[in-house]
């Protein structure tokens, strides 16, 4: 579990993150969602720690990474796996070099150890006959399964996807979107992920933080989104027709 | 304020360079690949423009010296000067600032815009380290490449004198010969140290700290272009105040 305490992020006079406070939960699909330019890729960028909070605490399962000594935070960082907006796969490396590296750079292991988790892993995500391929050689979609399948390999305990569907075709956003949620439920994990996109927010959406001009301005899961009466979230998921007519024969049948 | 401020940062990131390493075994590789990457794919070019300016340095000293009074052997110890001198150490680092420098701010801007330095962080990867100590070593065999670019400077220089008509052969290895300072081979490879390291962290900062997308990486390698030639200039009047004066 993740529990974000008054956190405040700005950039010199700009702030993005006007004290926000939350919790983020194990075992299921923690959803950020919110307008272009929220700030959700630096409340993600928090919670990895790559940016430093102006203001307030985030503690990982209690303790936080401000309390920390640099040790510790490292083996934090190793315990988080991240999935990039857009992929992030080290260019120069094989696809199989890409989903080994973090296991190279930090674990004991003999390669064959090594060989048989990135198989595993590759598998996992459906991931057949690219092993010796460069990522410029795959589609997008196979980019975000290397990247999930390279978050995932050296076991994180949270996982953090920034807009792991954004430039993929809907069946295969569904699809990306329906395997993050099954690995959170396998392994057990506290997966934290962005999205603006509302296909993803009704179909995984466990736990929904709402984030808008900074603030936080709506907690919920996907049931309540329904049921909500909150106008602004409204207006942001129901932005088209279509969702709003699922909307009203979802209220019917309530 | 805004030079101060890169300044700073500049050192900064030198600091962190030297930091937290990368484990041993990776890093050996990415150095062997640097290697290959800085020096080794340098070394055509090098080799092809030294030998011709070379050649061209010795037609215009030959052309110069008309008066028969002044020794033909004058035109090979002048050669042999230039080239040690100047033009090996610092007209060629000039040129590396193009090939050598544009490779390695385009190579870790690129990783910086696509997130890949924020997936190296993310992992607990110091990525200053990571991407950046591997090119100081690789460039650590730069004076190689000048001491390659001077051998071929002379060899240019002996052809275009020698079967130019210029210069007899035994007149120009006699000229070659004269008067030599071996402080003067000393003064230029300790330029040449010094401009690898130029070489090798000031398109490393453009790379690492850019902001922006693709067409930002384009720029910034122009950027970092002008500023290692202009640190290149500088470098060279101070060395050459300090040492040769
Ligand atoms: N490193 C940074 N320095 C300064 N401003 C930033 C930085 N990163 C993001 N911002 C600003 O923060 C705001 C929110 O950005 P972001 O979190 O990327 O939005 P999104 O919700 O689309 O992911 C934007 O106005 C952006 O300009
Ligand atoms: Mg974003």
């Amino acid at each position: 579990m993740i529990d974000v305490k008054n956190l405040h992020k700005s950039f010199g006079s700009e702030e993005i993150l006007k004290g926000i406070d939350t919790q983020f939960y194990k075992g299921k699909t923690n959803l950020i969602i919110g307008q272009s330019g929220a700030g959700k890729t630096v409340f993600l960028k928090c919670l990895l720690g790559l940016f430093t909070p102006t203001e307030g605490t985030i503690e990982y399962n209690g303790s936080a990474f401000s309390g920390l000594d640099v040790k510790e935070q490292r083996e934090l960082r190793q315990k988080m796996g991240m999935v990039f907006q857009g992929g992030a796969l080290f260019d120069s490396m094989t696809i199989e070099e890409n989903v080994m590296f973090p296991l190279e750079m930090f674990t004991k292991q003999k390669k064959t150890e090594m060989m048989d988790r990135v198989q595993e892993v590759l598998d996992r995500v459906n991931l057949k006959n690219v092993n010796h391929k460069f990522p410029s050689e795959i589609s997008g979609g196979m980019q975000k399964r290397v990247a999930i399948a390279r978050a995932i390999v050296n076991k994180p305990k949270y996982l953090f996807c920034d807009e792991p569907n954004s430039g993929l075709d809907p069946k295969t956003a569904i699809l990306i979107d329906n395997l993050i949620q099954e690995i959170t439920q396998e392994y057990d994990i506290t997966t934290v992920i962005n999205t603006h996109d509302m296909n993803s927010v009704l179909e995984i959406g466990e736990n929904i933080v709402y984030l808008k001009n900074g603030n936080l301005a709506w907690t919920g899961s996907k049931d309540d989104i329904y049921k909500t009466d909150d106008k602004s979230l409204i207006d942001f998921v129901y932005s088209s027709d279509l969702f709003r007519k699922v909307r009203e024969v979802q209220l019917k049948g309530l | 304020m805004k030079y101060l401020h890169d300044i700073g940062e500049y050192f900064i990131m030198l600091k962190k360079v030297f930091g937290r390493m990368t484990k041993t075994s990776v890093l050996r590789g990415l150095i062997f690949k640097e290697v290959d990457d800085l020096i080794i794919s340098s070394l055509g070019i090098v080799v092809f423009i030294s030998f011709f300016i070379g050649g061209v340095v010795t037609i215009q000293t030959a052309l110069n010296l008309n008066n028969p009074l002044i020794p033909k052997s004058l035109i090979a110890f002048t050669a042999r000067q230039s080239i040690i001198l100047e033009f090996s150490p610092t007209f060629i680092s000039i040129i590396m600032a193009g090939k050598v420098g544009s490779n390695i701010t385009s190579s870790i801007g690129t990783m910086r815009v696509m997130e890949q330095i924020d997936a190296l962080e993310v992992m607990g990867i110091n990525s200053a380290n990571y991407l950046i100590f591997p090119k100081i070593i690789a460039m650590l065999l730069y004076p190689f490449v000048i001491a390659i670019s001077m051998f071929m400077g002379i060899i240019g220089a002996y052809m275009a004198g020698v079967l130019g008509g210029f210069v007899a052969g035994e007149q120009f290895l006699n000229g070659l010969q004269n008067d030599f300072i071996s402080f003067h081979l000393v003064y230029a490879f300790i330029k040449t140290f010094i401009f690898a390291l130029i070489l090798a962290t000031i398109p490393s900062y453009h790379g690492y700290y850019m902001k922006g997308g693709a067409l930002e990486v384009g720029q910034a390698s122009t950027t970092a272009f002008v500023w290692t030639s202009v640190v290149l200039i500088i470098a060279n009047y101070v060395l050459t105040q300090l040492l040769l004066s």
